[in-house]
């Protein structure tokens, strides 16, 4: 089920970061286009192509542009969302340093569909390379009169923390604070950057608005499933025989991915457990897999499609120690703004801890179960509910594994 | 040099005479191209606040690390209070805020790069420099650090040295990036 690649369709070329590539590869006529179109139309266009967001939300994007108040008349900003840290996803990285010009045509699309004049791009502090290639293609544009006329775009690093990848902690990084997450409502869309209206979208998102404009909502929803469009990049890790970036039609199945394009499972060659949409995501045992990798097949699947980072663990990985691994980067990333969240991601990593260990206790897992069931849903943002999906999942669906390791 | 307005309001100034915790350090400050660099980050944001996190990055690059006086220093050029300064720079972590080695070997210990073999390399690192993790060899030419996702997954189990990714690693070829550390 290799669909058609559109986000990745120049990454055979050397040269796919240069102005001069991607306009041989028809690059900026989605432009052209956008520019004959009235802002609602744009919107509207999104909107049917059943684009979701691809960092982690999945949010209808047609639908986030629409919530830009109609009559405000002052500064709108848009804003991109490079800050990748989701375990297991390296997607952005890929497009920021091989086809960062079909971000700045996106932006400049979804600025005119939102009517910024303005735009940041929010890089992790840690891509230097991916920043210094879409640095690169920045400038191009502006050489090139693409920016600069309507408009700006500013580049911005992050300084290391993954909780300005949630977008209102994104946005108070941006303004020179912590990266703590804002209370909503409101929404960035109403009171975002700087106190004005503002759109957050991932980077990937955003590449694909050439293509629904230059080819028509339709053909785009047509490559999906009745509730997302398109393709999306997935990224695959772990125990599997050929990890990397595939781009596919988001109505994969998650055994296709794995056993098709990615070659099948390493290690010993018998799967395990698989861990769909990045580290919050919950975790998937083997016969789970048979469930369409898009925004709804994997609610359904009780878990979550996320930012599609998708690990693969074979029969000889242990998930207590998996779980390990995971509670100490949550214990580490919380950034300690809500009590439940910086409480108990702490103490449920010194407890996952001391049961890889050997010294875990007899009540350790139920009293797990309990804190995080009860911390759900009462924070600020979601960080804490992406914890809360990977420490109930890898304890229910693995139990006995856990219970070997606790001492009688 | 003089830095005229953008100086530290006198009210976050130690009195003179007394050791105040910025006393001690050389006094900080940007050359008339990094003031003029700050300004125009400054001039790129709806609020001039917005361009904290680059200038501290410039300011890290600038002098090494970012101490308290720097972060006075810094606070002085966006009005800012020395306290909000310092509790931006204690939230990131690439922010050092005590002298790091002239490389700086970031190991990633996540998911991926764990079921790939990362506590292994973790292992070889420290034997080889002689440190724990957090640490800077005594010859102050690498501190290290073992971070969270660096998203490079497919090439796990993998690590960043300065600027650098480096992919795919074995005990063998860590040994090889720390002997071609100058």
């Amino acid at each position: 089920m290799t669909a058609e690649k559109l986000l990745t369709r120049n990454f055979g070329r050397a040269d796919s970061h240069t102005l001069r590539a991607y306009l041989e590869s028809g690059g900026y006529t989605a432009w052209q286009k956008a520019q004959a179109l009235e802002p609602a139309a744009i919107t509207e266009e999104v909107k049917q192509s059943n684009l979701r967001g691809l960092g982690g939300a999945g949010f209808p994007t047609g639908t986030k542009w629409s919530f830009i108040p109609k009559h405000h008349t002052g500064p709108v900003y848009l804003v991109i969302n490079a800050d990748e840290g989701e375990p297991g996803t390296f997607k952005d990285r890929y497009l920021l340093e091989r086809e960062p010009h079909a971000l700045i045509e996106g932006m400049l699309i979804a600025a005119r569909a939102i009517r910024a004049a303005k735009g940041f791009v929010y890089i992790r502090g840690e891509y230097v390379e991916p920043w210094r290639r879409f640095s690169a293609a920045v400038k191009e544009a502006y050489d090139a009169g693409y920016l600069g006329r309507g408009l700006d775009v500013v580049v911005h690093r992050g300084a290391g923390a993954y909780i300005c990848g949630e977008e209102t902690g994104l946005i108070s990084s941006l303004e020179g604070k912590k990266g703590w997450p804002k209370v909503k409502p409101p929404f960035p869309a109403i009171k975002g950057a700087f106190g004005m209206p503002t759109i957050v979208n991932n980077v990937e998102t955003i590449c694909h608005v050439p293509h629904i404009i230059n080819r028509g909502a339709a053909w785009f929803a047509s490559l999906g499933t009745k509730t997302q469009g398109g393709t999306r990049i997935f990224s695959v890790s772990g125990r599997v025989r050929k990890p990397g970036i595939y781009e596919a039609s988001v109505a994969i199945t998650l055994r296709a991915l794995i056993y098709e394009l990615a070659g099948g499972v390493a290690g010993n060659g018998r799967l395990k457990a698989v861990v769909p949409g990045g580290s919050s995501a919950a975790i998937l045992r083997a016969d789970e897999i048979d469930v369409t990798a898009d925004v709804d097949g994997l609610r359904n699947a009780g878990t979550m499609a996320g930012s599609a980072g998708v690990i693969v663990m074979d029969e000889t990985v242990s998930i207590p120690e998996a779980l390990m691994v995971v509670a100490r980067f949550y214990a580490h990333e919380s950034c300690g703004q809500c009590t439940p969240c910086r409480e108990s991601t702490g103490w449920i990593y010194q407890m996952t801890k001391r049961i890889v260990e050997g010294r875990g206790r007899k009540d350790d897992l139920d009293t797990i179960l309990d804190v995080a069931r009860r911390g759900a849903g009462t924070t600020i943002c979601a960080f804490y509910d992406g914890a809360v999906g990977p420490y109930i999942s890898y304890i229910e669906k693995f139990r006995a594994e856990f219970e070997a390791l606790i001492p009688n | 040099m003089s830095v005229g307005n953008d100086a530290p309001g006198a009210w976050n100034r130690p009195p003179s005479g007394r050791a105040g915790l910025a006393d001690p350090a050389p006094r900080v400050a940007f050359t008339a191209e990094q003031l003029a660099e700050a300004r125009r980050l400054q001039s790129l944001y709806p609020d001039p606040r917005g361009a904290l996190l680059p200038v501290l990055q410039m300011a890290q690059d600038a002098f090494g690390y970012i101490s308290l006086p720097v972060e006075e220093y810094v606070a002085g050029l966006f009005n800012l209070s020395p306290a909000h300064v310092h509790e931006v720079v204690t939230f990131y972590t690439l922010f050092f805020r005590e002298p790091k080695g002239r490389h700086v070997v970031a190991v990633c210990h996540n998911l991926s790069c764990h079921l790939a073999g990362a506590p292994e390399i973790v292992a070889r690192l420290k034997a080889r420099l002689g440190i724990e993790v957090g640490e800077t060899t005594e010859d102050g030419k690498v501190t290290l650090q073992s971070v969270e996702c660096l998203c490079a997954c497919e090439h796990a189990p993998m690590m960043q040295v300065d600027d650098r990714y480096e992919l795919g690693l074995t005990p063998e070829k860590v040994d090889r990036i720390l002997e071609g550390l100058r």
